[in-house]
């Protein structure tokens, strides 16, 4: 990694592994996963609840349960979140990175006026503030996000499931992060709804020069809104590349199940014949043997039942299938 | 293609006629969540009802299954107005079954899988009238093996809190599908599914469709979805349906503004510039005047209607209730303005 | 599907049995977690088997005051471990056989006042309409209605027997539990499953007897062992009051017959303390016992632990 790229990268992961340590044996929820997030840029995690998506979001603000014991480096601003002091630690959770949760839409406060929980972060966060020009940052916030500053005096149950979105979108811009990590942000919110909240992200990145780290399990909303995208199956990247590459031309076959499960208007290919996969995710505490997408996978044959694929060089991006280089 | 029967001419299994439903909120106000929908369902015909939150679409399917009572209009099966008595519902309920949203929350947490499929059956006692002289496990074991739960003794003992969100959403097909149906509706059948697990869901019913003959009412807010496995559509805004047609005729060709808008936010469709509405579906207290999508319309917006010279009509003008015929149909000034004249 | 039919084994019979094993292993499981809920019933098991062993333990002869065999309040001594009474009997066998009655009055009560919160709040709960309305009014009126003068006039109008006294803190107990039916069937009854009954063609009776009553037993359950701790103090309050059977031994009438002849002035300790200490003991078990299961019935406390 040379002086100017560490510079522009807001997250680093290097070789991240969480195992969990539960009353029935270790539980390895994330198995070995790289990834960059830099300035100005949108970056996807695709797959499926088991993943271990959202252990790896919590790594990035050393979120996770006090059980999960976390190898390799997370690296937030250049600096090591897993081993770093607790005022660094606090100081980064406030102002360098924040968190969108999934189902955030339940977690807001609901006898508190959004103004007020929009405020919150920012009072501790710069303690000096005058109230004055701690209201006028949060109705900057809340136009910021679309919403009309008057909202402010809203309650939780006087917002509708958009609105309370762009809420949680405005508390975690508060103090001015440079890193936005967001898990599911759309994934209870109708389409037109959610064609909204994308926009704002995306108007977000370009406005605020921030660097985005979007998951969900859908990965036609990926393609719309990423630079590049990752796609995890049980706890390790199994492909990555450019949102277009991936979506259009997935390599892996996982990958390829993933973009055919959300079909394209028109494709006369999957009228009467929805695409999918059979089977469930594997269970984390006993993985089989050899590639962990073996049992599910279409293309399956018996040399993959023998060794777990490493992420190899496929066409210029990478892809853990040892027949993604075949026809 | 294998799309179900939909000429006009047959008679239809299931129809709603001029169905309103209307609640009063807390603070006093009548709330139309469905303002007259004119709706019909072919056996053996997959209907996709779509629209976002808000839309009506769940109390449209809760009307059907009789667990919600219209205001005014009726439901009719094979053209016998819905009877609301407890046994007219019962023995209704043994021709119409449903299958609600939320799969994780609609099992008995205390009961195990063999008593959640046992249930319809014991209520309707189809052990003792099944034609082949089946016994309740095999009639249970018969229902979760169509649903793809196979074997299906190895499942009989788990408890809602043992299974996966598909196996969940199995049982409760398998539930509704032991007593036979004749049409099944199915309230977001898959939102809540990860995408993996989601096609093979749809594939069931399509299989269910096929291998029974049953028809499928399917509530989404999924285009694709509707594309995966319907044979009709029907669009739905504030109470109403505003488009409806072959999936193909919605779909390729939408008329609708809303329906077009709807469709260029799907983020697969390339080369259609997003129409991203602004705000949400108003509440069903302040249904707008005229036509009551024309404070969103685009076309209204852009001046589309204005050079059509019915915007005035889009602000004061009712428009009628669509008929629940198959015909591809809108519910829009400009659309009747713009397909009488030639292109 | 022939497949399917041919390796079907299990009768639904064997299914549910199969089932209620497993579940009462579970709950046994989780029970055994929490350590002052085994204490609780550790101790509570020490008494049932006091009780039920009396007439081994303890001479039913020794209740008699014309054939007491002690001095007038003796201190303990080797023959009398913790004393005796103004008529000289043993005040161990008194605390044995009074066990007894304390622990049937407080199960029997408990029983009486479950039946009719269960019934009542479930029936508050499930329906709608003016009954269940006047239902809830009813418990409401009962809720902040003061115990003791209720009993009071109650046990005064009824007679002094011990059917009586059963009878009196049964119907004056069941509110709280009526009250906490009510609201854990308001709860269920919204619940998706119940509505997925409604859809199979269940009516109300399948939807209340089917869902809504298994979900909210548990809660009955841990409820109860809560009930039966205040139904032993009420007997106690009760017998205190002068207000017991006059015939039988209660560690309520113990405490009475104690304050009576002045115990406390004079010194007589072994008197008040042991029937004391044996009350908060069992009120404890019970509650001890009840926490636990409260615990493991209840998902949301249970996430927690």
């Amino acid at each position: 990694m040379t002086e100017t790229g560490a510079a522009t990268e807001l997250l680093a992961m290097r070789d991240v592994r969480v195992t969990y340590q539960t009353s029935e044996g270790p539980l390895p929820a994330v198995r070995g996963v790289d990834l960059v997030v830099r300035r100005g840029e949108v970056v996807g995690v695709a797959g499926e609840s088991g993943c271990g998506k959202s252990t790896l979001v919590s790594t990035v603000l050393r979120l996770q349960p006090k059980d999960a014991e976390v190898e390799g480096a997370v690296e937030v601003l250049g600096d090591d979140v897993q081993t770093m002091k607790w005022g660094d630690l606090r100081a980064l959770r406030w102002a360098g990175a924040s968190i969108v949760f999934q189902g955030a839409l339940h977690s807001l406060n609901p006898v508190q006026r959004v103004g007020r929980q929009i405020a919150e972060p920012i009072g501790v966060h710069e303690p000096g503030l005058s109230t004055d020009a701690v209201d006028r940052r949060v109705s900057e916030l809340l136009e910021q996000v679309g919403l009309s500053a008057s909202r402010a005096r809203s309650y939780p149950h006087q917002l509708s499931g958009g609105q309370k979105q762009r809420v949680m979108i405005a508390m975690a811009l508060a103090c001015r992060p440079q890193l936005i990590v967001a898990d599911e942000p759309t994934t209870a919110l109708d389409v037109m709804v959610q064609a909204q909240i994308l926009d704002l992200l995306r108007a977000l990145v370009r406005d605020l020069d921030v660097g985005l780290m979007i998951i969900s399990h859908d990965l036609s909303v990926l393609a719309d809104i990423c630079d590049r995208v990752l796609v995890m199956y049980a706890g390790r990247v199994v492909e990555s590349g450019t949102a277009a590459e991936v979506f259009a031309d997935p390599k892996h076959p996982y990958t390829a199940a993933l973009s055919g499960a959300f079909p394209r208007i028109g494709d006369q290919a999957a009228r009467y014949s929805p695409g999918g996969l059979a089977g469930d995710p594997p269970d984390p505490r006993s993985l089989p043997d050899g590639c962990s997408f073996a049992p599910r996978c279409p293309r399956v044959v018996e040399r993959c039942t023998s060794a777990e694929p490493p992420l190899a060089d496929v066409g210029g991006r990478p892809v853990a299938c040892i027949r993604a280089g075949e026809p | 293609m294998t799309a179900g029967p939909t000429d006009a001419g047959a008679a239809p299994l299931l129809e709603a006629r001029g169905v309103t439903v209307e609640f009063l909120t807390r603070a006093g106000h009548a709330a139309r969540a469905l303002d007259g929908v004119d709706l019909s369902v072919q056996p053996g015909e997959v209907l996709a009802l779509v629209g976002e939150s808000g839309s009506g679409k769940t109390t449209l399917a809760r009307t059907l299954m009789g667990l919600q009572r219209p205001t005014r209009g009726q439901v009719l099966l094979e053209g016998r107005p819905l009877d609301y008595s407890a046994r007219g519902l019962r023995s209704y309920r043994r021709r119409v079954q449903m299958v609600l949203q939320d799969a994780a929350g609609a099992l008995n947490p205390r009961q195990n899988v063999y008593e959640s499929v046992a249930e319809g059956i014991r209520l309707h006692g189809r052990a003792k009238s099944d034609d082949q002289g089946r016994s309740e496990a095999e009639l249970v074991a018969a229902a979760m093996s169509d649903a793809g739960l196979r074997p299906p003794e190895k499942l009989f003992l788990r408890f809602p809190h043992e299974l996966s969100g598909g196996q969940k959403q199995r049982v409760l097909i398998a539930g509704a599908l032991a007593l036979r149906p004749e049409l099944l509706l199915a309230d977001e059948p898959v939102s809540s599914l990860d995408a993996s697990i989601r096609g093979e869901i749809l594939a069931l019913l399509l299989k269910l469709r096929q291998e029974l003959g049953m028809g499928v009412v399917v509530v989404t807010h999924d285009l694709g979805l509707a594309w995966n496995i319907a044979d009709r559509i029907a669009v739905m805004y504030l109470g109403r349906v505003v488009e409806c047609g072959t999936t193909e005729e919605v779909l390729i060709a939408p008329r609708h503004p809303y329906t077009k808008a709807l469709l260029s936010v799907v983020p697969e469709i390339e080369g259609l510039e997003p129409v991203v509405l602004t705000g949400e579906i108003p509440d069903p207290t302040r249904i707008p005047a005229g036509c009551r999508f024309h404070p969103r319309c685009p076309a209204l917006a852009d001046g589309t209607a204005e050079r059509a010279d019915v915007a005035g009509a889009c602000r004061t003008e009712p428009l009628e209730v669509l008929p629940g015929t198959g015909e591809h149909r809108t519910a829009c000034h400009l659309d009747r303005v713009m397909s009488s004249t030639p292109r | 599907m022939t497949s399917a039919s041919e390796t079907v084994r299990l009768t639904p019979a064997q299914v549910a049995r199969q089932r209620r094993a497993a579940a009462l292993r579970r709950t046994w499981t989780s029970f055994r977690r929490h350590r002052s809920g085994l204490f609780g019933l550790a101790l509570l098991t020490f008494f049932v088997a006091v009780a039920l062993l009396a007439p081994v333990l303890a001479d039913a002869q020794g209740l008699e005051v014309t054939k007491a065999t002690g001095g007038v309040l003796e201190p303990p001594s080797r023959e009398y471990w913790l004393g005796t009474d103004e008529n000289g009997r043993s005040i161990l066998t008194l605390l044995i056989w009074g066990a007894r009655i304390s622990l049937f009055v407080g199960l029997l009560a408990t029983l009486i006042s479950m039946v009719i919160g269960t019934f009542i709040g479930l029936s508050s709960g499930f329906f709608e309409g003016w009954p269940a309305r006047l239902l809830y009014r009813v418990t409401e009126w009962f809720l902040v209605i003061p115990f003791v003068p209720l009993a009071i006039v109650l046990a005064s109008i009824l007679g002094r027997s011990l059917i009586n006294i059963v009878i009196v803190i049964g119907v004056t107990s069941w509110a709280s539990t009526a009250l906490l039916i009510r609201s854990q069937t308001l709860s269920i009854k919204e619940r998706p499953y119940v509505e997925r009954a409604q859809v199979l063609g269940a009516g109300r009776w399948h939807q209340m007897s089917r869902h809504v009553l298994p979900n909210v037993m548990p809660m009955v359950f841990a409820n109860t062992t809560l009930t039966v701790a205040l139904a032993i103090l009420a007997e106690t309050t009760l017998s205190f009051l002068g207000l017991g059977d006059p015939t039988r031994v209660s560690w309520g009438s113990m405490l009475d017959d104690a304050f009576t002849v002045g115990a406390m002035t004079t010194g007589a300790w072994w008197y008040i303390v042991p029937p004391g200490v044996c009350v908060v003991l069992v009120v404890l078990a019970f509650t001890l016992v009840g926490q636990a299961l409260e615990e493991v019935f209840n998902p949301r406390l249970r996430e927690r632990a």
